[in-house]
């Protein structure tokens, strides 16, 4: 089972069973809705924008291992980055998760480097990236709900 | 633990004559659990797929050749075991599709489109699978007309008295599902269709998940249409069956317009061939549909009754076993129940479960099955499903416990 291992990291079932940054912002200037209609789940992103920067966000809703892990470690990731910060570290960590050589080395992705055992479940790629989409939407404003498919 | 009818049902003889389930996953023997999404096929089933295209391939209805005579013998042949197999009274009532899918959408939108108008209602159930919801809410929107939903408790079984009260004179049609695919709920259908039959409303049946499990006579049921999907009752993906009663098919207007299904055309007018080619349009599935009567024969050779009684018995089975397993809780616990069990593990998401028990061999569902609306009425996302065939053993589901078990200390 040691490749489970790889995708099930430590880090991530931590944070799968203590998710950060759970529940939603007070004073939200931009928020979204996802959904992956695979698996069923579903995700709110609320975020404090503020000159183009993320002061605050929370997400709300209830996932499987991976896509809780990876909204906690995003919150903690962004928070007070820029939008094209966001961007970035989104297109690295996308590339890391299906399998494609990032721009970036990975290590810039810091804690998140530990979905990189994500590529080899190709079934469970979106379940890492609903999260990320959401809040692209969230800081996009985008009021139609996102979806993985 | 009555060892009765493994002696008169030799799973392990069964099980060799199916390719697929002699094959190891990640090193580990597959534990196939996922026959309510697809059925895997017996060797006569790909031989006779094979023969047909080595021996026999030609179009059917059309050639006066040897090999044309020869296919067209077969593929009719194919129909009157499917026939057979339903019950139906004659070959003309057996129409072939590409599945269950097709054929709702066959029936909605032909004796649907015919019959249902403004301020009229069709009834469909709360354990529908999207397949019997989306054709006939396409079809009231359409036509301003109402879909109503017979509702079920919290075990998934009908309320038959919710069902009777929304049985009104606007009701034009009733759909329902014989079983349903993510509870294993067996519906009454019986006295559902009796109870429609006395406000004159006819009912179709989706059979998708009854074929594979149980002896399905359309004459007794007295149903209107009736559903099967091939790939589901040990046969090839992409051909099914759509049965109805004469006097319906004959009042219908075709669907699908094309070759196969007229009798004459000019440009100013068609006329149509009579049944069951009305509805066939175009060069049908000829080798699949000959490959779903070798699994019809097949599953007849077995023998229906034993086949459910052995199910009987895994699912009694299995239940025990996961029930009790710490944490897990079964979702669908009807009285009445083919062998499906749909579960949650506490604290553990589906998807989490079904990727560590794949990992073990272990091929279940997970997900919402096609069945949205079913697990908002659960108020979850989404579970795990294992569903299981005649070719299953309790040592599948022994497997499947260990590896729940295993889920569990990964996620504990």
């Amino acid at each position: 089972m040691s490749d489970l291992y790889d995708l099930y990291q430590e880090m991530i079932l931590d944070h799968s069973k203590k998710p950060r940054n759970r529940g939603s912002v007070e004073d939200a200037t931009n928020q979204a809705h996802g959904h992956n209609p695979l698996c069923g789940d579903k995700i709110r992103v609320t975020v404090v924008l503020e000159g183009g920067v993320v002061k605050d966000l929370r997400f709300e809703g209830d996932g499987c291992a991976i896509s809780t892990a990876s909204a906690s470690l995003m919150t903690e990731s962004v928070k007070g980055r820029s939008r094209e910060e966001v961007d970035r570290i989104f297109s690295t960590f996308h590339a890391l998760v299906t399998g494609q050589k990032p721009d970036v080395p990975a290590e810039e992705l810091g804690k998140l480097a530990v979905f990189s055992g994500v590529s080899e479940f190709p079934m469970r790629v979106k379940c890492a990236t609903l999260s990320w989409h959401t809040l692209q939407a969230a800081l996009d404003d985008a009021s139609d709900p996102v979806s993985t498919e | 633990m009555s060892t009765g009818v493994r002696k008169e049902f030799d799973v392990s003889a069964i099980r060799a004559e199916f390719p697929a389930l002699s094959r190891s996953v990640y090193g580990k023997p597959l534990v196939y659990l996922d026959n309510a999404a697809t059925s895997q096929k017996p060797r006569c089933v790909i031989d006779a797929i094979t023969r047909y295209y080595e021996e026999i391939n030609s179009n059917v209805h059309r050639g006066v050749h040897k090999l044309s005579q020869d296919a067209t013998h077969a593929y009719e042949g194919a129909r009157e075991t499917m026939q057979r197999f339903i019950n139906a009274r004659s070959p003309k009532e057996v129409i072939w599709v590409r599945g269950t899918t097709e054929a709702v959408n066959l029936v909605a939108q032909t004796y649907g489109r015919s019959h249902v108008g403004a301020g009229d209602a069709v009834v469909i159930t709360a354990m529908e699978h999207h397949s019997n919801i989306v054709p006939w809410q396409m079809l009231c929107e359409e036509k301003g007309a109402e879909l109503r939903v017979a509702p079920m408790n919290e075990a998934g079984e009908l309320d038959l008295e919710g069902y009777q009260a929304l049985l009104t004179d606007e009701v034009k049609i009733v759909a329902a599902p014989h079983v349903s695919n993510a509870l294993g709920t067996v519906n009454p259908v019986q006295r559902m269709i009796a109870l429609a039959h006395e406000r004159g409303i006819p009912v179709l049946l989706d059979g998708a998940q009854a074929a594979p499990h149980l002896e399905v006579d359309v004459q007794d049921l007295d149903c209107d249409f009736y559903t099967v999907s091939g790939h589901k009752m040990f046969g090839p993906t992409g051909i099914g069956v759509l049965y109805g009663k004469e006097a319906l098919l004959d009042g219908m207007p075709p669907w699908h317009g094309g070759g196969d299904m007229i009798r004459s055309v000019t440009f100013e007018k068609t006329e149509y061939n009579d049944l069951p080619h009305k509805f066939e349009a175009g060069t049908p599935n000829i080798a699949d549909a000959i490959g779903l009567a070798v699994a019809a024969d097949y599953m007849t050779k077995l023998g229906l009754d034993r086949i459910a009684k052995w199910e009987h018995e895994l699912l009694a089975y299995g239940t025990e076993l996961l029930s009790g397993l710490e944490g897990l809780k079964i979702i669908g616990t009807a009285a009445e129940k083919a062998s499906v069990i749909s579960f949650l593990i506490d604290g553990i998401h589906p998807h989490d479960a079904g990727t560590v028990l794949d990992r073990e061999g272990i091929a279940i569902r997970v997900g919402h099955h096609c069945a949205q609306p079913v697990m908002d009425f659960y108020g979850i996302p989404a579970t795990s499903r294992a569903s299981m065939a005649f070719y299953n053993t309790r040592e599948d589901l022994d497997a499947l416990a260990a590896g729940i078990v295993k889920v569990q200390e990964l996620f504990g």
